[in-house]
């Protein structure tokens, strides 16, 4: 996405220009590398970069064209650092194709050495994905909602950072803190002004989910009522350059994220397994009424239940805005991987959906050593399905829960 | 304000294009989940297999449209079988779950670069349809005074509302059917309709593939009326606006959908021209034409909400019969 900007289009009568400059990454232009244009109509046109590095190709008309660049003409040890492809549509006015360059040795790795910066970057996205899948199976748990709105959370948290950040200008640690506690506060309000009084009228699970789906479209367009169609970045720390740690390329953002999810969950863990909220909540997830029975007052539990889902969430935000920015539906876009988690693991159990985040996780990134990018997420949903066929219960999940 | 124009707007609308695609695929969506209770959140798929296996046919391996539609129905009839084969047996928010995924696999397949010699990435197929218009027996736009229908879209409304007559009344005498009576049965009670020995398995599939395949008419139609197929028509956000419509209208009931998906679109249409003539007209000054369109699908989201909390039967349903917590 960002290797292609539309310039300001001006009116041209004989159709639109593609152009750009190839560069290497010390900004030195790079002279004789041709690049060949395909389009609608059997449109083939080349052109070779300039002393400038310029290129530029005059199409007949608007359309979409494959722009490819030609490796075999780049100069010794220069690779591409994001494929030697693109496609842009083109509606008359300038259109500027970048191709950025990186040394060729990274190019060229090994095949072990790119297993091992995807199983990094997969453990990285798995991580986020768990603060989603841990948050959303501890309410399936306790409650019975499938809640399609969890993303939605994922989104406030991100954006009330946001707004503390770039708005009323605190440091973004600050602001980040700041917008946990305001999500884990308005997790537990939702819970009290809407859940809780669907339970008390005996709302059916079902009739619960789908009521989570209207909450999930009304929040989902007044966040963009709010904020806008527009990806934006965190003021601070938002191009940060990578570390090089043997073989894996990672920003230092990634690794304290990294480090603050595996704290989140493991203080979960903890939390469920040694304090007596966390234990009351697995007793309200095995079975309400004899926790209720036994002096443990449910409701109580539920509310406690949602404000750490809904803080679990918003760190998942946090951590999502601050590699790939800050959008209105960033949370519906990494819902369905979320779900894909939480069934993978089963429903319901929350070390499962941590589990199953990281699986589903490894498999996006590791699975474009075999499949284009752009259908990551379709090989992990395949996946999903495939597991469901075999096991439905889900990698850890109990055998009566697939009813 | 022009009134004229905004009343003219939501009535045409009310029956036109959009309600007529959104009906279908709400009829088909009924089957599923009203009669049957079956969570398919992976409507969209259906209309946009049908769409697509259309649009290919057509303009990528130059067969005529009524082949085309063949093709769309036999893709529509193998997702049912993909989709049903691993989750039928399972309980149904994992239905949900998959039907949801699936969508988005075919969603993004359709618009990825990798297969854009097929689909056409995401700008999509245009083109196809000239061999059903040129049946139009209409020579030119209907103006019935507060309806205004172009030429061509008078034809797609009419063959659409015929479609909705032909499949309600199928879905109508299947429903009060033996068959009909068995899917109601494990809609209430999966494990009574079992004791009885019926291979509910067996009954859910039916289901799924005729739900889909009326859902797969509305791909048609879609398809045809705009004679393009872009893959983020058939985003998730669409099966969750026939979901609206559909308890809107009343599930389980023959006319829920068409109630529904008539009055949703009188309400959306109604909204967004009524707010976007004042603020053209400087009545509202706060708010932009976009902000309009949001608020518009604010109001769809808060009403699913207030629907299904307060009448989950909607308005022509009849609350004892829709148990909707058969799980």
């Amino acid at each position: 996405m960002w290797g292609v900007a539309v310039a300001p289009a001006s009116a041209t009568a004989t159709g639109p220009v593609i152009f750009g400059t190839i560069t290497t990454p010390e900004d030195e232009p790079v002279e004789g590398v041709t690049i060949d244009v395909a389009g609608p109509d059997g449109f083939t046109g080349s052109a070779t970069t300039d002393a400038e590095g310029a290129w530029e190709v005059q199409v007949p008309s608007s359309g979409t064209y494959t722009i490819k660049l030609d490796e075999s003409t780049l100069p010794e040890g220069l690779g591409l650092a994001a494929g030697s492809e693109r496609t842009v549509t083109a509606f008359g006015g300038k259109v500027r194709v970048q191709f950025p360059t990186g040394d060729s040795v990274l190019e060229q790795s090994s095949k072990i050495d790119q297993v091992i910066q995807l199983t990094v970057d997969g453990l990285l996205l798995g991580l986020i994905l768990a603060l989603g899948a841990v948050g959303l199976s501890l309410i399936y748990g306790t409650t019975g909602l499938t809640n399609f709105a969890h993303g939605e959370l994922v989104t406030l948290g991100a954006l009330t950072t946001y707004f503390y950040s770039a708005i009323l200008g605190l440091p973004l640690v600050l602001a980040a803190a700041a917008g946990l506690v305001t999500c884990g506060a308005l997790g537990a309000v939702q819970d009290r002004v809407l859940w809780k009084q669907l339970r008390r009228r005996g709302t059916g699970l079902i009739a619960m989910l789908v009521v989570s789906i209207g909450l999930g479209i009304f929040l989902r367009y007044l966040f963009l009522f709010l904020f806008g169609g527009g990806t934006q970045q965190f003021p601070e720390f938002s191009g940060q350059a990578g570390l090089e740690i043997g073989p894996v390329s990672i920003t230092p953002k990634a690794i304290i994220g990294a480090l603050l999810a595996v704290a989140a969950i493991l203080g979960t863990i903890y939390w469920l397994l040694r304090t007596r909220m966390g234990k009351a909540s697995r007793a309200v997830a095995d079975n309400p009424a004899l926790a209720s029975a036994s002096g443990i007052d449910v409701e109580r539990v539920i509310n406690v239940v949602w404000i750490l889902g809904a803080t679990l969430a918003a760190l998942a935000g946090v951590l999502t805005g601050l590699t790939s920015g800050v959008s209105w539906n960033m949370g519906q876009q990494i819902l369905l991987l979320i779900f894909a988690a939480v069934t993978l693991g089963g429903l319901g159990t929350a070390f499962g959906a941590l589990f199953g985040a990281l699986i589903v996780g490894l498999l996006i990134q590791l699975s474009t050593l075999i499949i284009p990018p752009e259908l990551k997420s379709v090989g992990a949903l395949v996946i999903l399905i495939a597991i469901l066929l075999v096991r439905p219960q889900g990698l850890l999940g109990r055998r009566e829960r697939i009813g | 304000m022009d009134f004229n124009q905004i009343i003219t707007q939501t009535l045409t609308q009310a029956i036109g294009v959009s309600a007529v695609i959104y009906c279908l695929a709400a009829v088909g969506l009924n089957v599923h989940f009203g009669y049957t209770g079956l969570l398919n959140f992976g409507q969209a798929a259906f209309l946009a297999v049908a769409a697509y296996g259309l649009a290919v046919s057509v303009s990528r391996m130059g067969l005529s449209l009524w082949v085309g539609i063949l093709v769309g129905i036999v893709a529509a009839i193998l997702l049912a079988l993909l989709l049903g084969v691993p989750t039928l047996r399972l309980r149904a928010d994992y239905l949900a779950i998959v039907t949801i995924a699936a969508a988005e696999i075919i969603r993004l397949i359709v618009r990825s670069v990798t297969f854009r010699e097929y689909f056409g990435g995401s700008d999509g197929i245009t083109r196809f349809a000239d061999e059903f218009y040129a049946l139009n027996p209409f020579s030119g736009p209907i103006d019935l005074g507060i309806i205004k229908f172009s030429q061509n879209d008078a034809w797609v409304v009419t063959v659409g509302w015929v479609l909705i007559a032909f499949t309600s009344f199928v879905v109508w005498s299947l429903m009060r059917s033996p068959w009909g009576r068995v899917l109601k049965g494990i809609r209430e009670d999966e494990d009574a309709v079992r004791s009885l020995g019926k291979n509910v398995y067996a009954y859910k599939m039916q289901a799924l593939i005729l739900g889909g395949v009326i859902g797969a008419l509305g791909g048609f139609m879609a398809a045809i009326a705009f004679q393009s197929v872009q893959p983020d028509t058939y985003s998730t956000e669409f099966t969750f606006f026939v979901y609206t419509m559909l308890i809107l209208g009343g599930a389980a009931r023959i006319f829920g959908p068409i109630l529904g998906a008539a009055i949703f679109w009188a309400l959306l249409v109604f909204v967004g021209e009524f707010l976007n003539e004042a603020v053209n007209k400087g009545v509202i000054t706060f708010l932009t034409n976009t902000q309009v369109g949001q608020i518009r699908f604010m109001l769809v989201g808060l009403g699913l909400m207030a629907l299904m909390i307060f009448r989950p039967q909607g308005i022509l349903g009849d609350r004892k019969e829709l148990a909707l917590d058969a799980r």
